[in-house]
């Protein structure tokens, strides 16, 4: 084993390096990806070892990043876009999802675009509009892409290494709360998880907790704190969003019968869906109560100085593991009052519907 | 009303446009003009040409409408293989040989076209976009191109696919609804055709990278010239951003690239004048990159300029912008009514200028063609028509479990299980033998009334 203490951003650093040596195809490209290693310095020392147009600076256009790299695949390359932030990736859309996603199924197998796209995502770090995003479902609900998300330096370097390795596209998502997160790195793992499945990071027995990237240190906040409570939680960091490994939490809800998701992305439509439906499908006769999620509002990010409001946090959590207990009451919405009516007017709407 | 401040600065509405001015339709009267109005201003007002402040870019050409070959000395170098004059026997042979097959292609690709517009009027396709009119931009210009270069195009290229190799049946998978593209890109060098406007820009550009990235790895030698990316779009691709990255991209890059724009005047009801108030070829300067404007209906005024363009791109030079000026003559596609926004003495009026028969004029006024080699070019023509109706007629449905085929190119544990769902479905139906009951279920269908292509509606029975 060779390995050493680094951060998640350096880890994905390695990652990247490693690529690069193993593969002449490999290309880093991006916004300031060369001269300045990045904004999160993920690239740094790269463009020096490997040259301009091996790390490449790219024009300040994320359509044409991603354009661009499809015919670079289109030629034998794998490249490694960074989109700048998870705000900016909108204006790449087509790209990704109409000519990314679809290229390969289009040409019946003929062409492969074995492109990785890096993007930080998420919030919890006061930044302004359009850096706090997690739009990860918008991804894994297109068919053709692989969508990861990483939680720890380990899984940076590994995961990151299978991505460019994968002749899928794949979405890598790097939670921007934990870049500084230092673990312990093994560079050459034996036999490393498959890039498409969870891992269970704490084990328990009571209440399984699913949740990925930045909200993954949070979670296991809570479990601790649940457990001074006497209550086993079992968190399970999802790890790829696209497929998502279906067969290790049904095991684990088969095993606990009650079941969290958390996520930083609005709960419409969110990812929380997908594993909440799931779940009840596959393990309905083991469920001992609904499946709970614990998410972000549906609007757009808020400002920095009320994003504690808008993100799961440790008590938001441990809130959802207790309504999943049934240890607190549902809440129940009352009617919206309306022109005519004052708050006293108001009736449950249970009261008033069934 | 507030009055409009005099914003047009060239000559007056009175001013009779010039032949073979690319962009010669209406000019908005400014910048809220909306869509009707635009539309009235072509079919009912002489166009007012906005001219622009630097001198027009020409447009460059060598036959004239008749057909006379004129002398263009920038172009003329480009086409010293093409002297049906040449004193040398074996060049002598060659050019003419080359010249016949500029127009062998041209008519081939006509007929095909009109094959296959026939075809969809009969039901045997859903749809097609006919490239009539086009026929001298696409061919001159995938004339100029080397095996090793790469296409990167529309869904309307469908003269440069063929000279590109395709299989005359592969031009029709698509559009009969078989299949969501034709042909291997690798084995002939082009992409499978673009929907999205301009996205294939991107790519073209992108490949072109990768050129670079070869010659700096040693893949590629600079001896014999770059491959070169040549991305195919049309005038509505213009205002697309991915068609403007494109030009940043590879400008700033110097990437081996060529972007032929067929400025056909029309994208779908939409005037050229919509998506620019300067002539196309024009913006090329603001990127960096030198924009040339040639009449795409001269087949060897295109095939020089493409030429020039790939050949500088090959010596490092950069990209080139090149506006072919022509004329879609058809339709958007065989579900497009023309005459809803367009007049029929405009078409008229480019009918004059078929680049088809001013090119059959150059040959025959140069002793190239004759009436048996026009009558056995017809020929090759009808059999190409035969061919390609044969094909067409004969693509089967494909096997519905091939839905789940390539999305993925490795292993997709939830595709799959949706797969095995599916087949499970499908199975439910009892068919035994596997191959549905009409035979055209084929290898890995599952088998039921539901696997067969036809059976999937009558037996199913929604």
């Amino acid at each position: 084993m060779t390995g050493q203490t680094l951060t998640l951003a350096k880890a994905l650093g390695a990652g990247l390096h490693r690529a690069m040596t193993d593969d002449d195809r490999v290309v880093v490209m991006g916004e300031d990806v060369g001269r300045l290693g990045g904004v999160y310095r993920v690239t740094d020392g790269l463009q020096a070892e490997f040259g301009e147009r091996r790390v490449l600076d790219t024009p300040l256009a994320e359509s044409g990043i991603i354009g661009t790299a499809v015919g670079l695949a289109y030629r034998g390359y794998r490249p490694v876009c960074e989109i700048q932030f998870d705000g900016f990736v909108f204006v790449a859309f087509d790209q990704i999802l109409s000519q990314l996603a679809k290229m390969h199924a289009r040409t019946g197998g003929k062409v492969r675009l074995p492109i990785t796209i890096r993007i930080p995502v998420g919030g919890g770090i006061g930044a302004a509009e359009h850096h706090s995003e997690s739009p990860e479902a918008l991804f894994a609900h297109t068919a053709g892409l692989r969508v990861v998300s990483v939680a720890n330096p380990q899984d940076a370097y590994t995961v990151l290494r299978q991505a460019v390795a994968c002749d899928d596209p794949v979405i890598f998502f790097e939670p921007k709360r934990r870049y500084h997160l230092k673990g312990e790195v093994d560079l050459d793992p034996a036999d490393p998880l498959p890039l498409d499945r969870a891992r269970v990071v704490r084990e328990g027995t009571d209440v399984t907790l699913v949740t990925w990237g930045g909200l993954v240190g949070t979670a296991l906040d809570a479990a601790v704190a649940a457990s001074d409570d006497g209550v086993s939680v079992e968190v399970i960091d999802l790890r790829s969003l696209s497929p998502i490994d279906h067969d290790t939490v049904a095991a684990s809800v088969r095993k606990t019968g009650r079941v969290v998701v958390t996520h930083e992305a609005p709960r419409q439509a969110g990812l929380g869906a997908e594993i909440a439906a799931t779940v009840t499908d596959r393990c309905f006769e083991y469920l001992e109560a609904a499946p709970v999620r614990v998410t972000g509002h549906g609007m757009p990010y808020p400002p920095a100085k009320l994003e504690g409001h808008y993100l799961p946090d440790l008590d938001r959590i441990l809130d959802g593991v207790d309504r999943v207990l049934g240890g607190v009451e549902p809440f129940v919405p009352t009617a919206p009052a309306g022109p005519r009516s004052g708050a006293a007017d108001a009736r449950p709407v249970e009261a008033v519907a069934r | 009303m507030p009055s409009e401040p005099a914003v047009r600065t060239g000559p007056t509405a009175a001013t009779p446009p010039k032949a073979y001015d690319g962009h010669r339709a209406a000019t908005p009267r400014d910048a809220r003009a909306d869509r009707k109005n635009v539309v009235r201003d072509v079919r009912k007002e002489a166009p007012p040409r906005q001219e622009p402040e630097a001198p027009a870019t020409p447009t460059l050409r060598l036959l004239d409408d008749q057909g006379a070959r004129r002398p263009e000395p920038e172009l003329d170098r480009w086409l010293a293989d093409l002297d049906p004059t040449a004193t040398d026997d074996a060049a002598r042979t060659a050019a003419r040989a080359t010249l016949v097959r500029l127009y062998e292609d041209m008519v081939v690709a006509r007929r095909v076209d009109a094959e296959a517009t026939a075809l969809q009027r009969q039901g045997e396709l859903a749809l097609w976009p006919p490239l009539l009119g086009q026929e001298a931009a696409q061919v001159g210009s995938a004339r100029a191109l080397r095996d090793d270069d790469f296409v990167f195009s529309s869904y309307r290229e469908h003269a440069v696919a063929r000279v590109r190799g395709a299989a005359l049946v592969d031009l029709v998978r698509v559009w009969r609804g078989v299949a969501v593209s034709g042909w291997d890109p690798y084995a002939i060098n082009m992409a499978s055709p673009q929907v999205i406007i301009g996205a294939q820009a991107l790519h073209a550009t992108g490949w072109a990278m990768g050129v670079q990235l070869d010659v700096d790895a040693g893949r590629v030698g600079a001896g014999a010239g770059l491959p070169v990316g040549v991305a195919y779009f049309g005038d509505g691709a213009m205002s697309q951003g991915d068609v403007n990255e494109a030009f940043v991209f590879s400008s700033t890059y110097r990437s081996p690239v060529v972007f032929f724009c067929q400025n056909n005047q029309w994208a779908i009801s939409e005037p050229v004048a919509l998506q620019s108030r300067v002539p196309l070829a024009e913006r090329a300067r603001g990127f960096g990159m030198p924009g040339v404007r040639v009449d795409g209906n001269d087949v060897l005024a295109v095939l020089a300029v493409t030429r020039a363009a790939v050949d500088r791109a090959r010596r490092d030079g950069g990209p080139t912008l090149i506006e072919a000026v022509t004329y879609r003559m058809g339709p958007h596609t065989t579900a497009d009514d023309p005459q809803r926004y367009r007049d029929a003495a405009e078409v008229e009026e480019w009918t004059g200028r078929d680049p088809i028969a001013r090119y059959e004029a150059y040959l025959r006024s140069v002793g190239v063609l004759d009436d048996a080699e026009a009558a056995r070019v017809r020929g090759v023509a009808d059999d190409a028509a035969a061919e390609l109706r044969a094909g067409c007629v004969a693509l089967a449905d494909p096997p519905p479990l091939s839905l789940f085929d390539h999305v993925y190119a490795e292993p997709h544990h939830a595709l799959e299980r949706e797969r095995a769902e599916y087949a499970h479905y499908l199975a439910s139906f009892g068919d035994d033998d596997g191959q549905g009951d009409d035979g055209a279920g084929g290898p890995g269908a599952p088998g039921g009334r539901a696997a067969s292509g036809t059976g999937a509606t009558t037996g199913v029975a929604r």
